[in-house]
């Protein structure tokens, strides 16, 4: 599963930020780790720290053969030294610059001639399949271009590192398959440790391989995804491990996405991936009825209550269908349905609700 | 208030109607005359400039000694005024307009008072801390320099009340770049010039245009605190503005005229570059 590399980077940060105290302590080896936790946890800092633009009042980030910042030894390289690409969210492109002067802006090693660098940007633009909009203004490109322009101007300086800042929160969920299955090859080709911040469970299933959860500036768990999400240690690790995730096999009908699991149900989704895929449902997206509903839900599944576990005025209710799927409701309406263990009901979604996430070599 | 609504019936909220509609017909009228006066106050003394001034008088002052000389000192002085503003005051407002840092409000409230301040009190003011009996007065005399009713004296006068148009605007044209964008460029190799260079002023280009500009006519208009410190002496520190009051002093109507005219036009010009400056945006 990981990209074989001996790449790593070690992160030790402590650093007071307003009420919360930021404490972090990870190593990353090669893949892409997920930084996940609640808004205001402290994941963009840790971020920024990295990439030198925020100083923390302690810290030591080292990769393997270079120490960016140790406060202790008074070692601080400028965010300029450090070589670690960032993506941001809108991509952060340079809107008075064209595609092409965004990708050549931060070259490295430096070109010796404006040929090599025209030949270089030129090699990185179809790299990224983004020759045609060589000199489009960013303004004129679509989100997800906008990410494919912002990953080769980051790949243009010959990153160690890549620090990819909540990369798809502001593309449509169309969109968003696409541009999640491209970066994941894309980052896979590139072999460098990455770490992505996401408060987006769906992101994450669909480009980590490592899930270190952050709450109040601390880290509460660390490891392989798949640990996380059968071993939560937190109740934001639980809300993270509650999502509903089923492989399965994609194909376009009509205006829907079908995925069949290997157990043979079918999901709709207005996803537009094919192939290999997770679907992934969150919890609070599915309803429970006692009748056969009769709204647009285009997903349905019936099975018995298996566990009904409160928390806060939430219920997660585990429904015993094939396959087993969790719903999030409140607790009017565990009352309301007079849910009971083994009792029979009928859980839906929208077709909208059914992400996708590209899959490879994830079981 | 009195057209309540709450009427209690179809007579009353007749009533109420109609009383609102003659409420509106007042409101739009007065302010139409309010309007109809701040215009013509406005316009009739500009028009009234022109119309004393005919173009063949107007040439003809124009080439007087006194309105050409005055004419020379003008763009001279507030051409080198408006290099200084900007040479110092754009690493200022990009300090002011991006970063936090202890004193700035201080240093905020300290640009704004030129804004505010009589520009007779800036010259006094000025004439206190370089004069030859100021501050630095003495000092200043040791090495050979006097300031005072030189040519440097009427640059000094025009940066101190020109300045805050330039670093207001411009900061605030900083204050407005995607911070995200400044980080990018130093993740990408850039150094914090290079960054300043190639990311900073390009984005800020609008704002620190228009606050150029802005500030270019407020030292060309530049009168009381110059008069104070730089004197009125043709064709050293007799700006346009001097010259005027100088001609009007002396009962030369024509020339004083000719030349406000000529003033007129070059701040209306300004304002339409600024105009059409902050108006234009090309992504």
């Amino acid at each position: 599963m990981d990209a074989p590399t001996d790449k790593k980077l070690s992160v030790k940060v402590r650093h007071r930020l307003g009420r919360i105290e930021l404490s972090a302590d990870f190593e990353v080896n090669g893949g892409i780790t997920a930084l996940i936790g609640p808004s205001g946890a402290g994941k963009t800092s840790v971020l920024q720290t990295i990439a030198g633009l925020l100083k923390p009042d302690w810290g030591y980030i080292a990769t393997e053969s270079r120490v960016l910042l140790d406060t202790e030894r008074s070692i601080n390289l400028q965010p300029e030294e450090r070589r670690v690409g960032m993506l941001f969210q809108d991509g952060a492109l340079f809107p008075h610059m064209s595609v092409a002067r965004n990708v050549a802006y931060g070259l490295h090693p430096r070109p010796r001639s404006h040929r090599e660098r025209d030949a270089r940007v030129a090699d990185l633009l179809k790299r990224f399949r983004i020759e045609g909009l060589a000199s489009a203004k960013p303004s004129r490109i679509s989100g997800g271009e906008r990410q494919r322009v912002a990953l080769a101007r980051a790949v243009a300086t010959s990153p160690e590192i890549l620090l990819l800042d909540e990369p798809l929160s502001a593309l449509d969920s169309v969109t968003k398959g696409h541009v999640s299955a491209e970066l994941s090859q894309w980052l896979e080709e590139l072999g460098l440790p990455s770490i992505l911040v996401s408060h987006d469970f769906a992101d994450v299933v669909g480009l980590a391989d490592h899930v270190a959860i952050i709450e109040d500036g601390h880290l509460v768990q660390t490891g392989s995804k798949n640990d996380v999400l059968r071993r939560p240690a937190s109740a934001f690790a639980a809300a993270f491990a509650g999502i509903n995730f089923f492989p399965g096999t994609a194909e376009a009908r009509g205006h829907h996405t079908e995925v069949r699991s290997p157990d043979g149900v079918v999901m709709v989704s207005t996803d537009t991936l094919t192939g290999s895929v997770g679907a992934v449902i969150h919890p609070w997206d599915v309803s429970l009825s006692l009748h056969k509903p009769e709204s647009s839900a285009m997903n349905l599944l019936h099975g018995p209550v298996l566990q009904l576990s409160e928390v806060g005025s939430i219920v997660r209710v585990t429904v015993g269908s094939t396959p087993p799927i969790v719903a999030e409701i409140t607790a009017e309406s565990v009352e309301r349905l007079s849910l009971a263990l083994n009792r029979m009901v009928y859980a839906s979604w929208k077709a909208a609700a059914t992400r996708l996430v590209a899959q490879d070599g994830m079981v | 208030m009195a057209t309540g609504t709450r009427a209690d019936g179809p007579a009353a909220v007749h009533v109420a109607k109609s009383n609102l509609r003659l409420q509106g017909a007042l409101a739009a009228t007065a302010a139409g005359v309010a309007v109809a006066v701040l215009v013509l106050f406005i316009a009739l003394p500009l028009i009234a400039l022109f119309a004393k001034t005919p173009p063949s008088m107007f040439w003809a002052q124009l080439h007087s000694r006194v309105a050409i000389d005055a004419l020379k000192v003008s763009m001279q002085t507030s051409v080198v005024s408006l290099a200084c503003i900007v040479v110092f005051g754009t690493p200022v407002a990009y300090l002011l307009g991006t970063k936090r840092f202890p004193g700035r409000s201080a240093i905020v409230t300290l640009f704004e008072l030129p804004l505010v301040l009589p520009p007779a009190v800036a010259g006094i003011a000025l004439f206190a801390a370089f004069g030859r009996f100021g501050i630095l007065g003495a000092q200043l005399r040791t090495v050979g320099i006097e300031l005072p009713f030189t040519w440097v004296a009427v640059i000094m006068a025009q940066s101190f009340v020109a300045l805050p148009f330039f670093v207001r605007q411009a900061s605030a044209g900083f204050a407005s770049i995607d911070a995200h964008l400044m980080g990018v460029s130093r993740t990408l190799g850039a150094g914090s010039a290079r960054t300043f260079f190639r990311v900073a002023i390009p984005l800020a280009r609008q704002s620190l245009s228009a606050g150029a500009a802005l500030s270019w006519a407020r030292a060309l208009g530049e009168f009381g605190a110059t008069a104070l410190f730089a004197g009125s002496l043709q064709g050293t520190t007799q700006t346009l503005p001097l010259a005027i009051y100088d001609q009007f002093s002396a009962a030369d109507l024509d020339a004083a005229l000719a030349m406000s005219a000529l003033m007129v036009a070059f701040s209306a010009g300004i304002l339409a570059a600024v105009k059409v400056i902050t108006r234009s945006s090309s992504w």
